[in-house]
């Protein structure tokens, strides 16, 4: 099998890689959706969601940090990795504030629309309910983080694309919580802006642009209609 | 000549509200002109819609809406899964806890409070204790964390194609499997 140089299957279906990619980026390349929350193609991975869990040469992997290899055997569709993904989400659900039915970012929200890609329909474990500050302070923008799962994607997206090092991850396990970078740990002691990289890529409603919300009506929002997976198998 | 041929038996139907707004009940008569076709089908038992207030002996299936907010909540819920072979939590906040669970970032105390003694214009600001008024649970729960749940209808409320699509299934035997537009949290 000469061409499984530059060749790893996913599922049993081949999937050509570039040297350096990962498992994660050659399979989206190839249009091929492994769920995600944590990995954004813009931004250095982190690796902390666990969501995109695949088996490689039956070893249990993150595909986001995962290099590409040739010949490997990668599974992602498995009914235990499924099932596994499916728990993910549903810890990610009761271990903070998710409110969906009054949400506004409810049907344009990756959460959802993974836990629904994942035919997720209950959380199934005792719900924490933590008490998580909100920060209202700025004009334009809030964090509410009670919708924040940790996925330091505006950690990333702030510091790389915005070029402004506005938040980060503090505290360990289940105290880990996102924190700004100002003399008084609030928003409105930044330069954020609402036109923000970091805003624009939460996967949950945690940022948010003040004075907007509830643009779409029901039916018309982004996974109302075309589940996520059909989202990323079309645009690549 | 013709023998009577053996009629399966129906299923029986009951429903309940907890900590709700009945809204997942008003979805479910959104089947609109099919809870008559529903009706030769099963044989409602205790609901909201009959009136009936405690389950018969045996019941098939039981819809229950809303969380856990209060010990009543608490009573009613383990009276209705024990007479309940499948039991269905239905809507948000029997799933969840839903809306009325935002009051879990506060405690129950400064919750009363703040209805009942700091609100403006309140004339002879008290607590109310009456033993007829159920006390409330120091978190509103949702009902997993108290009974043993054998289906789900997720949304807010559920759509009546969800209803439609559990109670059909359950009827014909098979396992009811929830089409992604039927499959919401909002």
């Amino acid at each position: 099998m000469s061409e499984t140089k530059n060749t790893f299957t996913l599922d049993g279906q081949p999937v050509v890689f570039e040297a350096g990619q990962t498992i994660m980026n050659a399979a989206l390349a190839a249009g091929h959706y492994i769920p995600h929350l944590c990995h954004h193609r813009e931004f250095k991975p982190h690796g902390s969601c666990k969501v995109c869990t695949v088996r490689v040469n039956g070893w249990l992997s993150a595909s986001c940090t995962t290099p590409a290899s040739a010949g490997a055997k990668v599974e992602s569709e498995a009914p235990d990795i499924q099932e596994a993904r499916r728990r993910i989400v549903q810890m990610l659900f009761i271990e903070g504030n998710h409110f969906c039915p009054f949400c506004v970012k409810s049907g344009n929200c990756q959460l959802q629309a993974v836990a629904y890609h994942l035919g997720m329909e209950d959380t199934s474990l005792p719900h924490r309910f933590p008490s998580r500050a909100m920060d209202a302070s700025h004009p334009d923008v809030v964090l509410d983080r009670d919708r924040c799962i940790n996925c330091s994607l505006c950690v990333r997206a702030s510091r790389d694309a915005d070029g402004k090092d506005l938040f980060g991850l503090s505290g360990r396990g289940i105290d880990t919580h996102l924190v700004v970078n100002s003399s008084t740990g609030l928003l409105k002691d930044t330069n954020i802006d609402a036109n923000d990289r970091a805003i624009q890529v939460c996967p949950t409603g945690a940022l948010l642009v003040k004075r907007r919300g509830y643009e779409q009506p029901i039916g018309e929002r982004r996974f109302d209609a075309q589940a996520i997976e059909c989202e990323f198998e079309s645009k690549y | 000549m013709n023998a009577p041929t053996e009629q399966p038996a129906r299923l029986t139907v009951a429903t309940c509200s907890l900590a709700g707004c009945f809204g997942c009940h008003m979805s479910f008569l959104d089947v609109d002109e099919r809870i008559v076709e529903l009706a030769q089908l099963v044989t409602f038992d205790r609901s909201p819609l009959t009136d009936v207030k405690h389950c018969s002996e045996r019941v098939d299936v039981g819809l229950i809406e809303g969380g856990l907010c209060n010990v009543e909540n608490v009573e009613v819920l383990r009276e209705f899964r024990a007479s309940c072979r499948y039991l269905v939590a239905v809507g948000s906040c029997a799933i969840t806890g839903g809306v009325p669970a935002v009051r879990n970032k506060f405690t129950l105390e400064s919750c009363l409070r703040e209805a009942y003694i700091d609100a403006p214009g309140i004339d002879n600001p008290h607590i109310p204790c009456d033993p007829e008024i159920p006390l409330l649970l120091n978190k509103v729960r949702p009902i997993h964390e108290v009974v043993r749940v054998d289906y789900v209808l997720p949304g807010c409320p559920p759509p009546a194609e969800a209803f439609w699509e559990l109670l059909t299934a359950l009827i014909a035997g098979r396992e009811p499997e929830l089409a992604y537009e039927h499959r919401r949290f909002d």
